[in-house]
């Protein structure tokens, strides 16, 4: 399937000079726990300075590449090369020069907001003038210094989460990775974070590797690639990845059996169609007009109908037949 | 190196003396275990092999004083398990440290913290009926050190090893409490059976069971009764503390954060 059918063409900002090798590349990546196969053959190469997110419903196989991105697991097949070197080979170095935000939190909550970087520092080297003035910053920076000698578990969730990032960057890392970092954050402490990885990546040319299942947060980076059952179905520009959905997206739930109204439609209209988890899913330019005839046709047979602008979930839907979060369930 | 384990080793100290009820339940139990099993067993026992001037809870004392090391160590496996799945250790595995560093640091400070309370249990000698000298002290506290890194290590290989705290009640009642049980801490071999005899001989913990008794009456050894040479005592156990930790490091090696 396509692993390599969705290398992107669109201009993807470089804010490094043309020389530096890629962030990230990877090629054939597979994964085993036991006899289940968690990764299949995945590839692809992130930009200096990009931000980009893999997306899928759990179990997709994005934890698993974080896990073995983020040197949690050994890489068991295939190649990854961050920042120009080979991850086996140079793990220590690559260690030393990436920062990793995990979805469970890794700041000892029994500390204070400045003992965690204290500590995170002295395992990357830091010590003395140095690491009180890079502490000082990240304090300044993700405006904590007012809560720097409280103990984690006295903050809360969206200034934990700011912890983690503040850790994470301490030491200046060039790449940085995510795990699910808007997991259990509010819709606002969620785009409030989001923003500042944002800025992060304008301000320090930061590349972001992130994991998300959620769609608002996958829209903000600047490729996603996404992932089901192991596999990486398609990489682009979320735009992109919309636009190859032709026009609108016109889901109709039948009052009785979807199947046969399903082929009712097609009939009438010469439609292709889509049973999805009940509901009848149909890609169409001027949706408006089919739903109008729909109406008109088999008003009685229709419980509901909608249609809208492909998101990111329509596009999920397209590429593997499945919706979302049936998906994940299922797992 | 060394900044990175002084940093972990501080982590587990803070820690530790934060969580009251950690500090309290790892000195209390043990405290309570020897007020009760010590005084209850007091009229009825007369551990064999040992002189008649020694009381059962005099000769549980040094038995609880280990009892308190392995709680210790205990403590420390229990917090590595969650820690690695969804805590501090899993920044410290994407790190450059080595996991031999990580291993060394969690054991010192596991050995650190048993230690602490060992000495505090160490004060109660007078009402155990035990009189310390200087030299018996010192030789005390460098034995438990070496035990305590022994048992922390022990805990450390489980705790690399299992993925949750449901699976390490089974592990700990049967590995962990048999090995003290089984040491002469709490019957002393010259009383059992054959081939009971035969397995405390061979669990590594009797030879520090016995460095530690016969360290605590250093000034006057006719006390302790018949048990193997101290200086061959306290050899065995360095092996064991040594084995332990090279056990711990090869399974974390291995262990990933699965």
């Amino acid at each position: 399937m396509a692993t390599a059918s969705a290398v992107s063409t669109v201009p993807r900002p470089d804010l490094s000079s043309a020389a530096a090798p890629p962030a990230l590349e990877a090629s054939g990546v597979s994964f085993f726990y036991g006899e289940r196969q968690a990764l299949k053959e995945v590839s692809f190469s992130i930009a200096r300075g990009e931000i980009f997110g893999f997306l899928g419903p759990n179990g997709g196989g994005k934890t698993t590449l974080f896990k073995v991105l983020s040197t949690l697991v050994p890489c068991q097949q295939g190649i990854i090369r961050m920042l120009g070197r080979d991850l086996i080979r140079d793990k220590a170095a690559i260690q030393r020069r990436m920062g990793v935000v995990f979805q469970h939190p890794s700041v000892d909550d029994k500390l204070t907001v400045r003992e965690n970087l204290e500590h995170h520092g002295h395992l990357y080297g830091l010590r003395g003038a140095r690491l009180r003035q890079r502490s000082r910053a990240m304090l300044d920076r993700l405006g904590l210094a007012e809560r720097a000698g409280d103990l984690v578990q006295t903050l809360s969730g969206g200034l934990r989460r700011r912890t983690e990032l503040a850790k994470a960057l301490l030491h200046q890392p060039e790449l940085l990775l995510l795990d699910e970092p808007s997991t259990g954050l509010d819709p606002g402490a969620r785009r409030e974070f989001n923003d500042y990885l944002a800025h992060l990546r304008r301000a320090d040319g930061v590349s972001i590797v992130l994991t998300t299942h959620y769609m608002e947060e996958a829209e903000r980076c600047d490729r996603i690639a996404i992932m089901h059952e192991g596999r990486m179905v398609a990489m682009a520009p979320p735009g992109e990845l919309k636009d190859r959905i032709g026009g609108d997206v016109v889901v109709v739930r039948s009052v009785g059996e979807a199947g046969a109204l399903m082929d009712r439609i097609r009939a009438a209209t010469g439609l292709e169609a889509a049973l999805v988890d009940g509901t009848i899913r149909i890609e169409r330019q001027r949706g408006h007009e089919l739903v109008r005839d729909l109406v008109e046709s088999f008003g009685s047979d229709i419980e509901s109908v909608s249609f809208g602008k492909p998101t990111l979930e329509d596009v999920f839907v397209h590429l593997t037949g499945r919706r979302f979060f049936a998906a994940a369930a299922q797992e | 190196m060394l900044l990175q384990i002084y940093t972990l080793w501080k982590r587990e100290v803070v820690r530790f003396c934060r969580q009251r009820s950690r500090v309290t339940g790892a000195f209390l139990q043990p405290l309570v275990f020897w007020a009760l099993l010590g005084v209850g067993f007091n009229a009825s026992f007369r551990p064999a092999g040992t002189p008649s001037t020694v009381s059962y809870a005099e000769y549980f004392y040094p038995g609880v004083i280990a009892l308190v090391l392995l709680f210790t160590a205990i403590f420390a496996t229990i917090s590595t398990i969650d820690d690695r799945h969804q805590g501090f250790l899993q920044g410290v595995l994407v790190a450059p440290i080595t996991r031999t560093t990580v291993v060394m640091s969690q054991a010192l400070g596991g050995t650190t913290l048993a230690l602490v309370q060992g000495i505090i249990f160490l004060a109660l000698a007078p009402i155990a009926g035990v009189r310390l000298s200087a030299s018996a002290v010192l030789a005390t506290i460098a034995v438990m050190g070496l035990v305590a890194f022994a048992l922390t290590n022990l805990g450390l290989i489980i705790a690399w090893r299992i993925e949750s705290t449901q699976g390490f009640h089974a592990i700990m009642n049967l590995i962990l409490l048999p090995i003290w049980m089984l040491s002469g801490a709490f019957f002393p071999a010259a009383g059992a059976p054959g081939w009971l005899a035969w397995v405390m001989r061979v669990n590594p913990m009797t030879y520090g069971m016995s460095a530690l008794r016969q360290s605590l009456y250093l000034a006057h050894p006719q006390a302790v009764g018949t048990l193997p040479n101290l200086a061959f005592s306290t050899l065995l156990t360095l092996a064991f503390a040594a084995a332990a930790y090279l056990g711990a490091v090869r399974v974390a090696s291995h262990a990933v954060a699965a």
